[in-house]
Formats: structure tokens, C-alpha cells, sequence
């Protein structure tokens, strides 16, 4: 009697065992679709609304877009890396535990939690509101450089962290000093992985609008022919509004009407956008592959 | 310390007095240590000034509406009365934001029903069912997930799911609704949550499945009494992340919510929210005024609330951790 109670049990369990394994794969090849059809959905949409002149540079294409883009997510990075890497080398090497410390990391962590939003009225409030300045690309690279700052600065220090405490050792016995160590020896051993980092950063930036709404400013106004670098319509010039492709796609869906091609554009940019963010986190990937290849040939 | 000093004296070439090698010595010692350790300290110090800057700037600005302008709080938090008068000087309208604040907190709710349980599933999936193909099919699938811009995402819900929504269910506004901005936070939340539930179930130690198994346990039974509950806190972890990530999503949530001021009837009908309301007026209210310092109230809203959820992450890990020793 016992003995068949017991089996009924057993039966049971190895029945929902197997319905759960059922539910857990509709789970997973759920997830899997969902994605696939979400990336071809946007690549073959785009696609299609392709139409001659769309990467003009002008009120018909993307070509201004684009190149704001790219010159945006430049500028942030030469402000963001630096000191995002120098704040990373401090943390690893030079932090001691304490109060301090302490603080720096509750700083990142809640830096890296901030609404995109917050962080692009802090911008405008500071750099444009406070300098009484017009829209500008540096304010919207400012604000990009918040927002990839934390993640610099702790993919630095992970990866100074990471390397083996051999390197120090050595250097420091050859009688170099601690700060020559880090410069010659540490920096060089974990560069691909900050490299790493840095595109990663640099991706995300490619598709930041909510932080740029009221930094970069909506609407763009290049002249190509001109390269005198202090003029308003100069493409290089930091101090000019610079809409962004991720700004473009939701201007044209929002208040895009007076243009007859905003859908055509919007999809179309929603491509690029994706491709772009895409081939940057590629990029990343391959070099994470490598960097693991050498680290376990060299091991053995 | 002498080892420094005879390396000094080579490095500076002469040797003269006592007092000329000791300040040889030293600036030895600054260009080799003193100035890139100062650098790379101002920077680390840096990031505290940033995040204390920025708390400082929202909480000044954030608190004119109750200090220049003389609301309660109550009545911001819990008032619907959202009338504010839009000039440089006037005054005296309603600043009740309880409209936005509903609006944030149902699509966020929302967001989290539809994507808690599926990520979590997606990764025990992925960790304890097929750690190998899966994962090897997974991890780029999530950074394709986390690489999609927001904006692109609103894209595809005032593209696809609008429509469909208007369609399918008839709803009025077109489609515009709570539900919309729901599954389009749904989506984009999950991958936090995947990502980092996932990571909290891989460092559950393996002894712990090997003795489950050893006692004629199932594979159910392991995930479901063993492994979930050993990594419940980090879990825990990433649904607060995710909530936190919806909470801030801006542009996406307003493409499709509707931006109606109004409690909404059902999940079908449209509303608005804090950061969209936020987004869309901003830019257009006189600076200073009492609309504009309204605004200014919700982004410190916002950032008070992004606040609150590190500090429940922290509260929690620091009780699961008391736990662990006690």
C-alpha cells in the first residue's frame, strides 16, 4: 500500500518535472524568436523604405544626422574616457578601503542607475541653461560622457584588478615606482579590455536620445562648405545644435508631419541605428574572445 | 629609503651637497609618483563631485515649486489638480502630478508582471536546462536586446503594437494605452533582469544541485526548492534593476502612451507619465515659472525614486548577507 502511494508520488513528480522542462523551452525559444524577429523586423523595415538621397546631407536625408551622430559620441568619449579610466586606475591601485572609497563606489553605482532623462536635464540646466548658450553638441557630449563615465571607470578597474599580481610584483622589484608600474607595465597588460569597454560605451552612446532632448537640441543646420570653425553652420564646430539619428527617429515620429517622407526617414534611421550599435558590440565581442584565447594559451 | 636616494643621485647625474640630492630626491619622487597619483586621486574624487552635483543641482531646482511657489507636497504627490500657470512670474494654479505618478507606477507595474516571470524562466533556462547551447545562443541574443536604443523601441510600439492593439481590442485613442507602454518596458527591462537573475543562479554552489539530485530529487524539484530560493536575493536584484530601468525610460514610454491627462479606465486607455510629460514639456514652459519648476519637481521625483531603489538594493544584500553569517 505504502509502496504504491510512494510510486504514484514519484510518478508525479517526474510528470511535472517534464511539464516544467516543456514550459521552461517555450520560455527560452520564445525569448530567442522574440529577438530575431525584433532585429529583422527593423533591418528588413528599413531596408524597404530605402529611397535615393536618403543619406544626403541635407533636410531630406540622414547624412547630417549621421555625422552628428558619430561627432557626438566622439567628443563624449574624449572627455569620458580619461577621466573614467584615470577614476578606474585610482580605484584599483590607489583606493584604500575605507569611508572614501566607499563612497566613490555608492557614486557609480548610483550614476549608472540615473534616468537618461535626469542626467540630460542636469545637462541642460548646467550647460545650457546656466551659460545662457543655444543647443549645442558639446552640451549633449557632456551629458553622453555622464552616462558612459560609470562604466568606464569599473571596466578599468575590473580589468587592473584581473591581471596577475606577478606584473606589479616585477616591475616594483626592478625598483620602478608604483605610479611607473601603472603606466608602463599595468595600463599596456589590460589595454584591450578597456578598449573593449570603451566601444561597448561607445555603442550605447550611438543610441542615447532621452539625455540629448535638451543638450544637442532637435533640428541641425550644416553648411559643408563651411570650415570656418567659430561660424554656427560649420560641421565641426562643438558650440552648433547637432540632432542625433536616435533624436531624428523620434522627432519624425512625433512632430515629423511637415516632412512628406518622416516614416520612410524614421525607419530607415531605426536601420542604421541598429546596425550601427550592432557592429560596435560585435566588435567588442570578438576582441572579449580573443583577449579570453591569448589569457588561456598563455596559461598553458 | 635609501635604495630611492642612490637611484636619485644617479638619475640627476650629479652629486653635490646633501641638501641638492634630497631635492633631487623629491623631485624624483613627484614626477615619478606624486603627480600621477594626485591625477588619477582628483578623478576618482571627481566622480563623487559629479554625483553630489548633480543630487544638489535637481534637489535646488526640484524644490522651487514648494519653497518660491509655496505648494505642499501633498498636494504635488497626491493631487490630480495639474493646472500650473505657464508664465515667467504668475502663480497659483495646481501642481498636482498624481495623474503622472499613477501613469509611471501602472506601466512600470505592468512591465514587471509580464517580464519578471519570463526572465527569470529565461534564465534558469539558460543557466540549468541548456547551460551549453544555451548560453552560447543567449548571451548575444541579450546584447542584441540591450543594443536596440530605446527610441527604437518606441519606434516598433507606435509602429506595430499601436496598431494592433487598436485592432485587436478596439480600443479608443487608437490604440495609444497603458498596455502599449507596458509591453514596450516589458521588453526592455528583460534583459536586465535575464542578465543578472542568470548570474546569481550560476554562483549557487554546485553541491547544492549534486546533493539534491543525490537524494532523488528531480530536475523541477533542484530549480524549484534548491536553487531559486539559494539565489533568491540576487533575483531579487535584478527585478529592482529592471523596475528602476522602466522607471527612467523616457521617449519609448512617451511614442506610445497617449499623453492624455487623465487616471486611466482600464489598461486599454491612454494616460501619461512622469518622464514623458517631462520630455514633451520641458523645452516649451518659461523658465522659472511655475509650470517649468512643476517639471522640475518630477525630475526630482525621479531621481529621489532612482535613489530609493540602490538603497533598497544595498538593504537587501546587506539583510541576505547578515543571514548568511548569523
Amino acid at each position: 500500500m505504502n509502496n504504491t502511494k510512494m510510486m504514484t508520488r514519484i510518478k508525479r513528480a517526474k510528470r511535472v518535472d517534464h511539464v516544467m522542462t516543456g514550459v521552461f523551452f517555450a520560455i527560452g525559444g520564445f525569448f530567442l524568436c522574440l529577438i530575431i524577429v525584433l532585429a529583422a523586423y527593423i533591418i528588413i523595415k528599413g531596408i524597404l523604405s530605402y529611397y535615393p538621397g536618403v543619406f544626403a546631407f541635407n533636410a531630406q536625408g540622414i547624412g547630417n544626422q549621421l555625422f552628428n551622430t558619430i561627432y557626438l559620441v566622439f567628443l563624449s568619449l574624449v572627455i569620458s574616457v580619461p577621466i573614467g579610466v584615470m577614476a578606474g586606475i585610482y580605484m584599483a591601485e590607489y583606493a584604500k578601503p575605507g569611508r572614501v572609497t566607499k563612497f566613490i563606489r555608492i557614486s557609480i553605482e548610483s550614476l549608472s542607475s540615473l534616468p537618461s532623462i535626469v542626467v540630460g536635464l542636469f545637462g541642460y540646466l548646467v550647460f545650457i541653461l546656466m551659460t545662457g548658450a543655444r543647443w549645442n553638441l558639446m552640451a549633449g557630449a557632456l551629458a553622453v560622457s555622464i552616462l558612459s563615465l560609470p562604466s568606464i571607470t569599473t571596466t578599468t578597474e575590473d580589468a587592473m584588478r584581473s591581471l596577475p599580481k606577478s606584473y606589479k610584483a616585477g616591475s616594483m622589484a626592478l625598483g620602478a615606482t608604483h605610479w611607473v608600474t601603472i603606466v608602463r607595465v599595468l595600463l599596456p597588460a589590460c589595454l584591450p579590455r578597456i578598449i573593449t569597454g570603451v566601444i561597448l560605451a561607445a555603442g550605447r552612446g550611438f543610441g542615447e536620445a532621452a539625455a540629448l532632448l535638451y543638450t544637442a537640441g532637435q533640428s541641425t543646420r550644416i553648411n559643408w562648405a563651411n570650415w570656418n570653425l567659430t561660424s554656427p553652420t560649420c560641421p565641426l564646430n562643438p558650440f552648433r545644435p547637432g540632432e542625433t539619428l536616435a533624436l531624428h527617429i523620434w522627432v519624425m515620429r512625433t512632430e515629423g508631419s511637415l516632412n512628406p517622407n518622416s516614416e520612410k526617414i524614421a525607419n530607415f534611421s531605426a536601420a542604421v541605428l541598429v546596425i550601427l550599435v550592432l557592429a560596435f558590440s560585435l566588435t567588442a565581442r570578438i576582441m572579449t574572445k580573443r583577449i579570453n584565447q591569448k589569457q588561456v594559451g598563455s596559461k598553458a | 629609503m635609501s635604495n630611492m636616494a642612490a637611484d636619485g643621485g644617479t638619475v640627476q647625474g650629479k652629486t653635490g651637497t646633501a641638501k641638492d640630492r634630497e631635492k633631487a630626491l623629491r623631485m624624483y619622487k613627484f614626477r615619478k609618483e606624486y603627480l600621477g597619483r594626485g591625477v588619477v586621486t582628483a578623478c576618482g574624487l571627481f566622480i563623487i563631485i559629479l554625483t553630489v552635483a548633480i543630487g544638489v543641482f535637481l534637489i535646488i531646482r526640484g524644490t522651487g515649486t514648494f519653497t518660491k511657489f509655496h505648494h505642499s507636497v501633498a498636494e504635488f504627490l497626491f493631487s490630480s489638480n495639474w493646472s500650473p500657470v505657464d508664465s515667467a512670474t504668475g502663480s497659483g494654479g495646481g501642481v498636482g502630478a498624481a495623474v503622472y505618478i499613477v501613469g509611471s507606477l501602472l506601466t512600470c507595474g505592468l512591465a514587471l508582471l509580464f517580464a519578471a516571470p519570463c526572465a527569470i524562466g529565461a534564465a534558469v533556462f539558460m543557466t540549468e536546462i541548456a547551460p551549453k547551447w544555451g548560453e552560447k545562443l543567449f548571451q548575444p541574443a541579450i546584447e542584441i536586446f540591450v543594443g536596440i536604443p530605446s527610441v527604437v523601441y518606441g519606434w516598433i510600439g507606435l509602429t506595430v503594437l499601436v496598431p494592433s492593439i487598436r485592432d485587436v481590442f478596439h480600443a479608443r485613442m487608437g490604440g495609444y494605452s497603458v498596455l502599449a507602454a507596458g509591453i514596450v518596458l516589458a521588453v526592455m527591462i528583460f534583459p536586465t533582469i535575464t542578465t543578472v537573475a542568470a548570474d546569481a543562479i550560476r554562483s549557487v554552489p554546485d553541491y547544492y544541485r549534486k546533493g539534491a539530485y543525490g537524494l532523488g530529487s528531480t530536475r523541477w524539484q533542484v530549480i524549484y526548492r534548491i536553487v531559486l530560493p539559494a539565489s533568491k536575493t540576487g533575483i531579487l536584484t535584478g527585478v529592482i534593476l529592471g523596475l528602476a530601468r522602466a522607471f527612467g525610460e523616457a521617449l519609448a514610454v512617451a511614442m506610445v502612451i497617449g499623453k492624455t491627462r487623465a487616471f486611466p479606465t482600464s489598461i486599454l486607455s491612454p494616460t501619461n507619465n512622469l518622464t514623458a510629460a517631462i520630455a514633451a514639456d520641458m523645452g516649451n514652459s518659461a523658465n522659472g515659472g511655475e509650470a517649468n519648476m512643476a517639471l522640475w519637481s518630477m525630475a526630482l521625483l525621479l531621481f529621489l525614486i532612482s535613489m530609493f531603489f540602490i538603497a533598497l538594493i544595498h538593504f537587501i544584500e546587506n539583510r541576505s548577507a547578515a543571514a548568511l553569517k548569523a
